[in-house]
Formats: C-alpha cells, sequence, structure tokens
C-alpha cells in the first residue's frame, strides 16, 4: 500500500515556519501534486517525507506505518532530485544499479532489473556512459531510473522538470504521467509550475507560506478557486481581480467596479448579501470576459498580446488596474489606447473577502478529502 | 596610418605589461632562478679538503660520486621512510577528523577551530613543543608509564617515528582544512540520494565520498609528499640528523654537508638529487595516482 499522509505536521527552522499544520492524505496509486511559489514549505513538505528533515512536530505516514520515527533509509520510498543527484563517478548502470547493490540484491536479478528500468527510460545504448557525457534530458531518465529500479511504493520528485528545456519539458510531462500510470505506484510530486500540476495531477495541493491553501482536482481548483491566493496562482495568463463595492437594486445583488458594474449570480448573491455595501474583490479569468460595444466596463487598451493561437487584450479601468481579456486570434485586435467595452460571464464570477481573501459562496468549494485549509 | 598606430599601441601595451611583471621577476632571478641555476654549476666543481681555496672542475666525477655513495642511499631511504610514516597518517587523520567536524551539530564550530589550530603553529613550535612532551625527565610521556630506553629522541628505532609524529601533528590542521574544504563541495543532494538508495553510512563514504573526494585526497599527497621530502626544522631541533643518522634525511645531510663540511660541490650535488627525486615523485603521482582521481565536469 503506497498510501502517503501528512498528520498536523509543522517543521520550523529557528523562527521561520516553513511548513504550518500540514494535514495531507495521498491515496494509493494517486499522483499528487504540491505546488506553490518558492518558499512556500512545499520541497521541505517532501523531504519531511523522505525522511531527510524531521518534522518539528506531527506524524508522517508511509502505507500503514507511523514514519515519523523511521531513517530516511528504511522509509520505502524513492526520490528523484531536482539537480538529479547522480553519481557523477559511476557510469550509468551503477547508477540505476546502485539502490539494488545497496540492498544486497543478487547479480543475475541485479542485471535483469537494470535491464528493465533501462529499457522502460529508453536508456540501453547509455548504460556505459558517464553522468558527465548525457544531456540534461538523458540525466534526468537516469534519475528516475535509478528510482524505479527498486519498485518503491511511493515515488517523490522535487522539481524533476525544471532543469529541461521548454521542448522537452512538455514532452517528460506526459511520460512521466505514463510511467507512472504503468507502474502503479503512488507520486508525490513537487513543483512551482501550475502549469505542470494542471496536467499532471489526479489531485493538487497549493501550498502557500507554509500553509495548506487547497486541495482538489486540477479542474476543480481552476473552477473554484478557496482563496485570492489560489485564484491568482492557478491560471495563466492569471485571473483578473477587482476592487468593488456591493450595492443592491431591485432585488439583484452586484458589485460597482471602476468604470462599470457587474451583476453577482445567484449562489455568490446568497454569500454576499451581508456584504451590502462593503468592498469585495471580484474574480474573472481572462477567457470569461469579452470585448463587446455592449458590455458593462469601461476601459482602455494598453497592450496586446498575440501568442499565435488566441490574444491577451490588456485593458486599463478606470482606476488603473489592468485587467486582461483574452480572445481567439482570428479576432481583429483592438489598436492601443483605444477606448472599449468588456462584457463579463457573470455566472463565473468569483467573489473573495477582501480581509481574510476567503472565497464567498454558499456552498464553497467542497473539499473532496477530510484534509482541508488549515487557516 | 591605422595600422601602424595600432602596432604602436600594441607596442606600448606589451612595454607595460614587461613593466608589470618586471619587479616580481627581479625578485625571482635573484632568489630562485639564480641560485638554481649556479647550484648546477657548483655541481660540476669539487672543493679541496680542508677548506683551502680553488675549485677544481670535475665534470659529472663528484655527481656520480655522490649519488653512489652510501651516504646519499641512507640519507634517500630515511626520507622515504620518513615521508611514509608521515604523509599517509597525516592525510588519514585529516580526513577522519573533516569528516568529524562535518556533523552538523551543536558547537561544532569549536572543534573544527581546534582541529585546523595546528596550521597556525610552526614546524618549529611543534618540535618544541614534542621534545618536551618525549623529554625523559620533564616530558609527560615518562608519566604515562611509557618510558622506553634510550628515550625516544635519542633511540635509533623510535627517533624517526617520533621525528614524523611532530610532522603528522602539524600537518593535521592543514590536512584539515583541504578536506573540509573538500567535503563541503560535494553536493549534500547525492549524499542524500544515496541515503535513500539504501547505501548505510560505511558504504556512503566509502562509495560516494571518498570517490567524490578524490581530486582533494590526491592534491593532499602531492603537496604532502613534497612538503616531507624538503621537511628540516623538526629534525634540527629534535635530533640534528642523529641517533648514528637515523634521521638524517637529505635537507638535513644537505645542510651538514655546507655548514659543517663546508662543500658546496657536494651539497649542490645532493640538492639537485632532492629537486630530481621530488619532480620524479610527483610526475609519479600524477601518471598513476591520477587514473584513479574522479574530477567532476
Amino acid at each position: 500500500m503506497g498510501r502517503v499522509a501528512f498528520d498536523h505536521v509543522t517543521k520550523r527552522f529557528g523562527d521561520v515556519t516553513a511548513v504550518d499544520d500540514l494535514t495531507l492524505d495521498v491515496a494509493d496509486q494517486e499522483f499528487l501534486v504540491l505546488v506553490g511559489p518558492s518558499g512556500c514549505g512545499k520541497t521541505t513538505a517532501l523531504r519531511m517525507l523522505a525522511g531527510l528533515d524531521d518534522p518539528t512536530s506531527g506524524d508522517i505516514v508511509i502505507g500503514e506505518r507511523v514514519v515519523t520515527e523511521v531513517a530516511a533509509i528504511d522509509r520505502d520510498i524513492a526520490m528523484v532530485f531536482q539537480s538529479y543527484a547522480l553519481y557523477p563517478h559511476m557510469s550509468v548502470r551503477r547508477n540505476i544499479e546502485f539502490p539494488l547493490r545497496s540492498r544486497k540484491v543478487p547479480a543475475d536479478e541485479r542485471n535483469e532489473l537494470v535491464a528493465e528500468a533501462a529499457a522502460a527510460l529508453g536508456l540501453e545504448q547509455l548504460l556505459d556512459r558517464k553522468p558527465a557525457q548525457l544531456s540534461g534530458g538523458q540525466r534526468q531518465r537516469v534519475a528516475l531510473a535509478r528510482a524505479i529500479v527498486r519498485r518503491p511504493e511511493v515515488f517523490l520528485m522535487d522539481e524533476p522538470l525544471s532543469n529541461l528545456d521548454a521542448k522537452l519539458r512538455v514532452q517528460t510531462r506526459a511520460e512521466l504521467v505514463e510511467l507512472q500510470r504503468r507502474l502503479a505506484t503512488t507520486v508525490v510530486y513537487v513543483t512551482h509550475d501550475q502549469v505542470e500540476a494542471m496536467t499532471m495531477a489526479d489531485r493538487m495541493a497549493v501550498m502557500d507560506q507554509g500553509i495548506l491553501q487547497q486541495v482538489g482536482p486540477p479542474q476543480e481548483v481552476y473552477a473554484k478557486p478557496a482563496n485570492l491566493f489560489v485564484a491568482r496562482f492557478i491560471g495563466n495568463p492569471p485571473m483578473n481581480t477587482i476592487t468593488g463595492t456591493v450595492f443592491r437594486t431591485d432585488g439583484t445583488l452586484g458589485v460597482q467596479l471602476p468604470g462599470g458594474r457587474v451583476t453577482l449570480p445567484e449562489s455568490v448573491a446568497a454569500a454576499v448579501q451581508a456584504h451590502d455595501g462593503d468592498d469585495v474583490v471580484v474574480g474573472v479569468r481572462p477567457e470569461h470576459a469579452t470585448l463587446d460595444p455592449e458590455g458593462s466596463i469601461e476601459a482602455t487598451v494598453a497592450v496586446v498580446e498575440v501568442l499565435g493561437h488566441e490574444q491577451h487584450v490588456i485593458c486599463r479601468l478606470a482606476d488603473d488596474t489592468l485587467f486582461t481579456v483574452r480572445q481567439p486570434n482570428d479576432d481583429v485586435p483592438p489598436g492601443l489606447g483605444v477606448g472599449l467595452r468588456i462584457a463579463v460571464d457573470s455566472r463565473r464570477l468569483h467573489v473573495f473577502d477582501p480581509e481574510s481573501g476567503r472565497r464567498l459562496e454558499v456552498a464553497p468549494a467542497a473539499p473532496a478529502e477530510p484534509a482541508e485549509t488549515t487557516t | 596610418m591605422a595600422g601602424r598606430t595600432r602596432r604602436a599601441q600594441r607596442r606600448r601595451e606589451a612595454l607595460l605589461g614587461y613593466l608589470l611583471v618586471a619587479p616580481a621577476l627581479v625578485v625571482f632571478a635573484v632568489f630562485v632562478f639564480y641560485p638554481f641555476a649556479k647550484n648546477f654549476q657548483l655541481a660540476f666543481y669539487q672543493d679541496p679538503l680542508f677548506n683551502l681555496p680553488g675549485k677544481r672542475y670535475v665534470g659529472f666525477d663528484q655527481i656520480s660520486d655522490v649519488l653512489s655513495s652510501e651516504d646519499f642511499r641512507h640519507s634517500l631511504w630515511t626520507t622515504i621512510a620518513f615521508a611514509l610514516l608521515s604523509v599517509p597518517a597525516g592525510i588519514l587523520l585529516g580526513l577522519a577528523l573533516a569528516v568529524a567536524a562535518h556533523q552538523k551539530l551543536r558547537g561544532i564550530g569549536i572543534y573544527r577551530t581546534i582541529f585546523a589550530s595546528t596550521v597556525a603553529s610552526s614546524v618549529a613550535v611543534a618540535a618544541v613543543i614534542f621534545g618536551t612532551l618525549f623529554n625523559p625527565v620533564i616530558g609527560w610521556l615518562p608519566w604515562l608509564g611509557i618510558e622506553p630506553q634510550p628515550p625516544f629522541l635519542q633511540n635509533p628505532d623510535w627517533a624517526l617515528p617520533a621525528v614524523a609524529l611532530v610532522t603528522i601533528w602539524q600537518s593535521i590542521g592543514l590536512s584539515f582544512i583541504v578536506m573540509s574544504a573538500g567535503l563541503q563541495a560535494i553536493p549534500e543532494e547525492v549524499l542524500e540520494a544515496a541515503e535513500l538508495d539504501g547505501a548505510r553510512p560505511w558504504r556512503r563514504f566509502w562509495r560516494v565520498t571518498v570517490p567524490l573526494l578524490s581530486p582533494t585526497i590526491f592534491f593532499a599527497v602531492v603537496v604532502g609528499s613534497i612538503f616531507a621530502f624538503q621537511a628540516f626544522a623538526q629534525v634540527e631541533m629534535l635530533t640534528k640528523g642523529g641517533p648514528i643518522d637515523r634521521t638524517n634525511v637529505l635537507t638535513y645531510n644537505i645542510f651538514v654537508t655546507l655548514r659543517e663540511s663546508q662543500d658546496e660541490g657536494r651539497a649542490a650535488v645532493l640538492s639537485i638529487a632532492l629537486f630530481l627525486v621530488t619532480l620524479l615523485l610527483t610526475l609519479f603521482q600524477m601518471r598513476i595516482l591520477e587514473k584513479r582521481v574522479h574530477y567532476a565536469s
């Protein structure tokens, strides 16, 4: 069983709290991505799972066993490091068989396992090379082969793609997911790249400042971010977030924004009712807004980014806040400085409390697991 | 026009370059190049007996005389024995202390300072300290019940090991610092990877740390050997080459030949021999040992 759990785990380095009361369950054979900006505690969490760092408090569970006091060497895990951490003085073959030799696996079995791992990652031709003679992508595959060769229950990966060029990264992303399915093991994967998190994860756990912000399947986190941090962190181009004032007319609730108003969908209105007259933060994803002469928000065009498959029209609102509208590339891009109107899809508005940053909704994004935001 | 100015400019730059290295060149010429050349010249002239004036050109006679002498051979073997006694032990102890001090423990900084401290003492200081420790009357060894007869420094069997011991103690500081620097250059992640790969501490040390430290160890062996072949002060201060020439290493032999026998020619030949032996040893180490050294790319 490759289940992994953090149970109220806290890690302090002196006065700095790197991980704050983290509770998180990873199911057997799940691909869980820990994502967050640098310094958010994701790597520290992973290192505690590996046994390379000890939690200040709380427990780590692997399988059915509490391993908090178990040395790294005796936990059944393998890890791929950001730097790959290959043994530079050993050939590729020696690198891959190192975990087997450490465990005194007999030679014939060892050769078989190495051959299998090398074949799985297409390294057969490179077995006699030294790491220095390999490209970045090849080194990364050697690191993976070394991790899979002894069939651990749990794989830990710390930004394994960050040293690859953009094209190789996209390709390897898919290969990693495929490899995980084939091996049927649990993966805990750390990255700062929300695209990796979105594309690879069964579930993603978003962290910031040592605190778990939200856990859920990527689509759910994208559609219903639990707070402003998640809303701004996940999605590219990022969600537009504008501060406005709640008002009520004819029984409907709306928000007065700089340059126009938006009406709120019912699910949100119920939660915002109590905030009549207060400030809230309205979130609009760029793909949920359009340039429309009938639109409710006035703006002027600041920048147009043409990406080939789509355009990002970055507009300036009355108070100088920027607002991005994503539109298909077939549309004629507006001229710079032109005044226009933006229409937003009011069913897809997100509203956040400006103080706590929390999402305002009647039925907030339901946690998929008992482990949820701890604030 | 343009070509000429550029050439003129290049000449000015070259001139400035020579001007800047000139002071260093003068110092080197006076204290290194000239003595080195002069030494070769001296080797071809024989001093008359009893310090009478009048050197005589003898060509290679003196060189072959000295090199085939029992005296030279004995000194050479003594030097080699001294190097074998002092260099590996100094490096191993320095490495052991560096590994110990590499642990992340509270107050380890104090130990690091202590371990490195002998680098701040000179060989002469070390010799005085150990001369006192070995002293049969006021020393600590008799107090510990270790009392060989004759005492260490006068004991033909123990004098050379005793001088080597002083050298080891004195060289540990440098060896410790060099090894510590080498250990710090090993990426932490590689050792962590080895730990997660199931390698126990002993295996991690032999399979990962030592190979990655090999350039440092190699450097320490080469430099340590050169130092050992040039060791002089400890011999001068502790044993003066005795008892019965048991600590008469090459450098000391050169010194005695020059100072007491006033035999410039013979001393010059011995100096050249020391130079060549050290050079050959270093070349040998470069060729043989370096094959086993792993350099990170």
